[in-house]
Order: structure tokens, then C-alpha cells, then sequence
């Protein structure tokens, strides 16, 4: 007979270790699984964790918690092949608690993470992967691993298994992904020692720096690049949509050497000594790609749920508080003694009713129409630069002359209607 | 050294290999006749997928696991599972 747990959770990430926490807590049984060699291994992100949904499963975290640097300052780049117009903000609010972010390196990150929730009493399996949900009468009641006799039963199965969930789409709670709901993200980790990052960044010891490149850093593609900050060591990748690295016949690989010998770049990076290597997907369908999320005896929580938030970058946030309301609904079906899906729809209107859903809505467009409409990045992005270099050269043309000829230079291609059109619908994608 | 190639990049990684491949080219008959593209040779981040003008060659050991090959393909020609339990890529850092 197969041993029984109230909850297992598949996946060891921000989701999964949040959800396994919040449930242990309230002294259920939670078996935790995860395939890699501890939680972290098959884990990739940019590296920028949010204080607020962290603190909210972890009150001062960062007392303990293995982070980089506190993010004073986010930079924003719009890069061409020779230029770049850069705006941003610097904070020094940012740089003391309670903080608003911070740059983390995942491997280090989710093994502590896990701990707590091993602290607080989920059983915590590694080097294990879950190859199927067990059905029984329309009602998830269990999974099947890849252990021998590696059924293990539970009230209720907690997808976290990541943005390629083979387990939902396993339950037809989605198709398979189409290439433009994927970005494919490819990073390194560069050495570089302490005080180098802080003159060339211009920060304290404590203070760290992320910069959002967009534009050249893609070759134009509907995509973007970072280059973030830790203790002694930068995260350089970049990523486009898997339809557009398609598209484009792009080599991420190649794409990433292109960025990093990028002269707006590469004095940045001088010296350094690259570490890792990784590449990931991201979930980047938003609100239209989200799936069903709850059924009988199960829930999906993070990335499997595609809870990412493009245009913001904050995906693990919504991983970890998606796990956090997934919990709390669990403990609520728990007492109820039912966990069919209408009592775990719970954890459905919680995620509607949070920032995560309303903050997905917010874009749903926008992906769609950055990806229908290439111009954007193709054309007004390089038409930034040059606008901000014709406007700050000085030649002896009087100022109002110079603002003419920028209109039309951008009016000249596309005619006055086509740029206001354009103009309209990107608002419309982002409002 | 910052690397310069794909070599030098899956240079940095630690692999736990297993014997046997997670990813199935399933018909490659399909790749030769309907695929003169070969996306996958392409995209793929750790150039697992290498054409051997009659066949597919697969470089399982390379594989970071990120999936992209699987929905990329034009075909749906690749079956793609997790490597066994505590096997493939192991990332120490990010």
C-alpha cells in the first residue's frame, strides 16, 4: 500500500517550497519532490527576488536568507548598434530595510528556501521526478515517480513543476505551448571582483545595480537583456520569444557573445571570468496563456501556471505568492474535508482576486502586439537614439529646428497617420 | 576568461549523465524530407541537435532541459522527458 501524505507538492522552486511551507505550518503532511540533485540545480533566473512576497512567508528574510545585493538603482537601456539612451532610477531608500529587491543566484537561493520549509516539517525528496499524476473516478489522488514502487498518494498534488509542466498538460489543463508564449533566455555568470563591479557601477559594497537593455541587445527582436549585479559577480543574458529566435534564425548562444562584445557593454564586463552558462524558458504568454488551475484533488501554482509578468520582470514574486494562496486554500479545503475542485477554485479566486491575475490582465496585449507589430522594436527603438542624438549635438541648429526635423524624420517613413496609430496601439497594449 | 563560443560555455557546466537519452528524435525521416531549415540545429542553447546529413544527431549530455527544442520544432518530432531522477545539468550558481 502506497504511503499517503495530505499534500504533495512536485517542484522544489519558489512556488512549490512556498506552498510546502505555508502548509506545513499548519501542521499537514507535505511531501516535497524534486528532480534535480537539490533544489536549485535545474533552477535559472536573471536574479532579481522581490522583498514583498518573500517577506510575506518569511518575515526579515534577508537577516538570513543567502541574497547578493540590495537593488538601489534599475537602469533602463535602449540600445543601438553605437549608442544608447539610457534612463533610470537610483534610491538610496532602496538600499535599506525593508528593501525592494534584491539580486540573488538561484542555486544557493532555493536550497535555503527549501530548508525553511523542511524546518518547518514538509518531507523534503530529491533526485526524484514525477512521471504521471494517478486518476481515480475523475479525482487526482497521487503521483507516480520514477523511484521503484514510487507511487505515493496525497488529498491533494500541487503542480510547481516548472514553465514546461508536462503534468498539466498531462491533465489537459493546456495544449502544448506554441513558440510565441516562450521566451528562451540564455545567461552567464561573470567573476568580477568586488571592487570593480563597485567603480564600474558607481555603488557602496551593499548596494547592487540592474540594468534592463532593450533594442540592439536583441538585434531588434521582441526580447530583452539584463545585466544585474552581485556580490563579485554580474548575470549577463538574453532573451527573445522562441517564435522570434526562430524567425530571426538566431543562436542564443550567439546572441549573447554579440551583447557582451557590445560596446555600450563590454567595458562593463572587462576582465571578468564567466562561471556558468544557462538557459531557460520563461512563460511569457501572460493572462491568455494561463491555464485552468485547479481540478479535482490539484492545483498549479508558478511558473507551470505561466504566472510571469513580462514586462515587469517579476515572476518569482508571483510564483511564491501563488504558492502562498495555494497553501492557504489547501488548509481551507483541509478543515472542509473536501478537495474537489469547486473547494480548491478557492485558490483560483484568491489568485483573480491578488495582483498576479489583475497585473497579467493589465498586459495581456501587449505581448501580442509587440510580437504582430515588429516596428517597435525594430524601428522606433533606433529612432530613440538617434532622436537623442540629433537633439543633443550641438551644431548651431536652434532647438526648434531640431525638433522638426526629428518629427520628420520619424513622420517622413511612415506618414503622420501610420506613427499616431502605432503610438495609439501601444498605449492601448500597456495601459 | 569570458568565453567566446558554445564550446567553452558548456565547458563551465557539470552534467550528471545517464545512459540513456531524455530526448527521442521520432521519426527522422521527417527532418530529412519535410525540414530543410532544421530550426533546431538553431535555436537549441546548447546545440544538442546536430545534422548528420542522413540523421539526427542528438547530444543528450549538453542538455540544459529548457524545452525549447520540443515546442520549437515544426513537426513535433522530438518527445522530450525529464532526464532520470538527480541526472542531466546541475547549475551551481544562478
Amino acid at each position: 500500500m502506497p504511503e499517503k501524505f495530505d499534500v504533495i507538492v512536485v517542484g522544489a522552486g519558489p512556488a512549490g517550497t512556498a506552498c510546502a511551507l505555508t502548509c506545513a505550518r499548519a501542521g499537514l503532511d507535505v511531501l516535497l519532490i524534486e528532480r534535480g540533485e537539490y533544489p536549485g540545480s535545474k533552477n535559472v533566473m536573471g536574479g532579481v527576488l522581490y522583498r514583498k512576497q518573500m517577506e510575506d512567508l518569511i518575515p526579515e528574510f534577508w537577516k538570513e536568507a543567502p541574497l547578493e545585493r540590495p537593488v538601489i538603482e534599475q537602469r533602463f537601456w535602449v540600445m543601438d548598434k553605437e549608442s544608447v539612451a539610457s534612463f533610470g532610477y537610483k534610491g538610496l531608500e532602496w538600499g535599506v530595510e525593508p528593501y525592494n529587491n534584491f539580486t540573488v543566484l538561484r542555486a544557493k537561493f532555493d536550497q535555503w528556501f527549501a530548508g525553511k520549509a523542511v524546518e518547518a516539517g514538509a518531507l523534503l525528496i530529491n533526485e526524484t521526478v514525477v512521471t504521471e499524476c494517478l486518476v481515480e473516478n475523475g479525482k487526482v489522488i497521487g503521483v507516480r515517480t520514477d523511484r521503484p514502487n514510487g507511487e505515493v498518494l496525497a488529498d491533494v498534488v500541487v503542480l510547481a513543476d516548472g514553465v514546461n509542466s508536462l503534468l498539466s498538460k498531462q491533465l489537459g489543463f493546456h495544449k502544448e505551448f506554441r513558440p510565441d508564449e516562450v521566451a528562451l533566455t540564455v545567461m552567464e555568470v561573470i567573476n568580477l571582483s568586488k571592487d570593480k563591479i563597485n567603480e564600474r557601477f558607481n555603488l557602496e559594497d551593499n548596494q547592487g545595480c540592474t540594468i534592463e537593455i532593450f533594442g540592439d541587445s536583441t538585434k531588434g527582436n521582441l526580447g530583452t537583456a539584463f545585466l544585474y549585479t552581485n556580490k563579485d559577480s554580474l548575470n549577463i543574458g538574453v532573451g527573445t520569444t522562441l517564435s522570434s529566435m526562430i524567425k530571426a534564425k538566431l543562436k542564443p548562444y550567439e546572441l549573447l557573445d554579440y551583447l557582451k562584445n557590445h560596446p555600450m557593454v563590454k567595458p562593463l564586463l572587462a576582465g571578468g571570468e564567466s562561471a556558468e552558462y544557462l538557459a531557460h524558458l520563461i512563460p511569457e504568454g501572460g493572462y491568455h496563456s494561463v491555464p485552468r488551475v485547479a481540478g479535482n484533488g490539484v492545483v498549479v501554482v508558478g511558473d507551470a501556471a505561466q504566472l510571469v509578468n513580462a514586462i515587469h520582470r517579476e515572476g518569482s514574486n508571483m510564483a511564491m505568492h501563488s504558492g502562498l494562496l495555494a497553501g492557504e486554500s489547501i488548509i481551507e479545503a483541509k478543515n472542509r474535508g473536501n478537495f474537489s475542485e469547486s473547494t480548491l477554485n478557492i485558490y483560483r479566486d484568491k489568485l483573480h482576486d491578488s495582483f498576479i491575475i489583475k497585473d497579467l490582465e493589465k498586459y495581456k496585449d501587449a505581448a501580442h502586439t509587440f510580437e504582430s507589430y515588429p516596428q517597435y522594436f525594430k524601428e522606433y527603438l533606433p529612432m530613440m537614439n538617434q532622436a537623442m542624438s540629433t537633439f543633443f549635438t550641438v551644431d548651431g541648429t536652434p532647438k526648434r529646428e531640431k525638433q522638426k526635423q526629428i518629427i520628420k524624420s520619424v513622420t517622413a517613413e511612415k506618414g503622420r497617420l501610420r506613427v499616431l496609430q502605432d503610438i495609439y496601439r501601444a498605449w492601448k497594449a500597456v495601459k | 576568461m569570458s568565453t567566446k563560443n558554445i564550446e567553452e560555455k558548456q565547458y563551465l557546466l557539470r552534467f550528471k549523465c545517464d545512459t540513456k537519452s531524455h530526448l527521442t528524435v521520432l521519426d527522422h525521416d521527417v527532418c530529412m524530407t519535410q525540414c530543410p531549415d532544421k530550426i533546431c540545429t538553431v535555436f537549441c542553447p546548447a546545440e544538442v541537435y546536430k545534422w548528420e546529413g542522413t540523421r539526427m544527431q542528438v547530444g543528450y549530455e549538453g542538455c540544459h532541459e529548457c524545452g525549447s527544442c520540443r515546442i520549437g520544432c515544426p513537426y513535433q518530432n522530438i518527445k522530450w522527458e525529464y532526464p532520470k531522477g538527480g541526472h542531466g545539468i546541475v547549475f551551481r550558481l544562478a
